[in-house]
């Protein structure tokens, strides 16, 4: 069985965490092109490789971030948005 | 006939031809190079040398001819699906797909079965009745059915579903049809080796030249070869491809698991899907009930297995065909499928000259496999987009013209 941490309630089995996808920097909607703007809801870093990404722990209701590589599976690190 | 079985088991040399040719060297230019050898990749190549007279055709594949999403997907062709050019599109495919055993001189094991496409909720019933509406519209066979049609046509399935989501109704697709998936390749393989094309396998792509906007050429773990027109046709392996170029697209990569069980007496034919259950499956002309669910819930670049896959799907298999409780699991195995937003491929022309895309494929690659080989190779040819695949385009998504197409296999409804 696969294990993910969270960083609120420890090490559990992958099939409670769900899968948020890429975290990404929304710029200013009123300072951006419309081009630039497609840009940030669109296009998304596909290629495997170590990404930030976020994860939601469904029995808790935590949303925290984990850095894993989509190459390999491997999960280094998860915390807490910070921001 | 014994004497020659007998001539073959004792001859030291493998007598039989072979399909496709393998070139020892790649040679220094190509009027076209595709990346790919899976079905798209080959359907390319060769209507590129039947109807547009290009032979100089380089197909670079890294790994074996097939080996890609080809040869694992579940096999499953229709047209139902819910935007006007999806329908237009996919029905194009299966208009192809009809007399492509003729066309390509092997036998696809193309097999019409019906497609019934399950509603267990009001919710979705409205869904099935929409794209019944489309379709009929626009030409295609399909329609709402009650479940004394479906029990009719599949007398085995237990409509109550446990008894906890009962079949309440079904889209009825009759073209629905299921092929051998990877003669599809070796047939369009063939078909291109045979008018000059080349196919050069274990031959993995690792750069592609752009000079000034324009592709010139590709470099590969053979060497490099100067040409003006690459075609990529790797569908979940394409962002690395496009790293190469420096494209930017939306495409998500995620695992889509499947699964044969052994093989049984016929009792299946018709193709039974459920997007409320996660589940498709239709019996193959070796008895095996060819199975698939819904794609792994995150990105990963890797074709692994899991039990949870094989867990959930028999649990709802079980909820339709109660007696199947005692069959085993023969094989599973997992193919990447590149995700779109809007789940419409992307297909046809770059802001690099020279460089055109087949990828998006996700979960709906291989029924589209005849009509990509023409639309694109008419792409390549006047470099120009085939009408079929201009809503496809790259700058839909910067334009915000997407083609939201939810009748895409393991889409809920």
């Amino acid at each position: 069985m696969k294990i993910m941490t969270c960083p609120v309630n420890g090490p559990r089995p992958l099939q409670e965490f769900v899968y948020g996808g890429d975290v990404t920097e929304m710029p200013c909607p009123d300072q951006v092109t419309d081009e630039q703007w497609a840009a940030y809801v669109f296009e998304r870093d596909g290629a495997p490789g170590p990404h930030k990404e976020w994860w939601y722990h469904a029995p808790s209701g935590v949303w925290f971030i984990a850095e894993r590589d989509t190459g390999t599976d491997e999960i280094s690190n998860t915390y807490l948005y910070n921001g | 006939m014994p004497h020659r079985l007998l001539r073959f088991g004792l001859s030291k040399e493998y007598n039989e031809p072979r399909m496709f040719r393998s070139p020892e060297q790649l040679k220094k230019s190509y009027d076209v190079v595709i990346i790919g050898a899976g079905g798209h990749g080959l359907a390319t190549a060769y209507y590129l040398a039947r109807d547009h007279g290009i032979t100089d055709v380089a197909v670079l594949e890294r790994a074996y001819i097939g080996s890609g999403g080809t040869g694992r997907n579940t096999a499953i062709v229709r047209a139902n699906y819910l935007t006007p050019e999806g329908v237009a599109f996919y029905d194009e495919s299966i208009r192809l797909f009809q007399d492509l055993s003729a066309d390509l001189d092997l036998n696809l094991f193309y097999s019409q079965r019906g497609h019934f496409t399950l509603a267990h909720s009001d919710a979705s019933l409205r869904t099935m009745r929409w794209r019944a509406e489309v379709n009929k519209h626009l030409g295609v066979d399909s329609e709402l059915v009650d479940t004394a049609f479906i029990k009719e046509k599949c007398p085995h399935i237990d409509l109550s579903c446990g008894g906890h989501a009962p079949v309440m109704g079904a889209l009825f697709h009759p073209p629905g049809a299921i092929a051998r998936h990877d003669a599809v390749a070796w047939g369009y393989g063939r078909g291109a080796d045979q008018r000059g094309v080349e196919i050069h396998q274990q031959t993995e792509v690792t750069g592609i030249v752009v000079k000034g906007d324009k592709v010139t050429g590709v470099q590969t773990n053979r060497g490099t070869i100067e040409t003006n027109k690459v075609v990529c046709a790797v569908a979940g392996y394409t962002p690395p491809i496009l790293e190469m170029v420096g494209i930017k697209t939306p495409l998500v990569i995620q695992p889509l698991q499947a699964c044969v069980s052994e093989p049984l007496k016929p009792w299946l034919d018709t193709i039974i899907v459920s997007a409320s259950l996660h589940l498709y499956v239709s019996q193959s002309s070796r008895g095996e009930l060819v199975m698939g669910a819904s794609l792994d819930p995150y990105t990963i670049h890797s074709t692994r297995s899991t039990l949870d896959f094989v867990e959930g799907l028999s649990g709802h298999l079980l909820d339709l065909f109660p007696f199947l409780g005692d069959v085993k699991i023969l094989r599973q195995w997992a193919g990447l499928s590149d995700m779109t937003p809007d789940f419409s491929p992307i297909m046809g022309l770059t802001p690099v000259e020279g460089f055109y895309l087949d990828a998006g494929w996700g979960t709906w690659g291989f029924k589209a496999t005849p009509v990509c080989g023409k639309t694109m190779s008419y792409t390549v040819s006047e470099n120009k987009p085939h009408p079929l695949i201009e809503p496809f385009r790259l700058s839909r998504f910067k334009e915000f013209e997407l083609v939201g197409e939810k009748g895409a296999a393991s889409v809920g409804h």
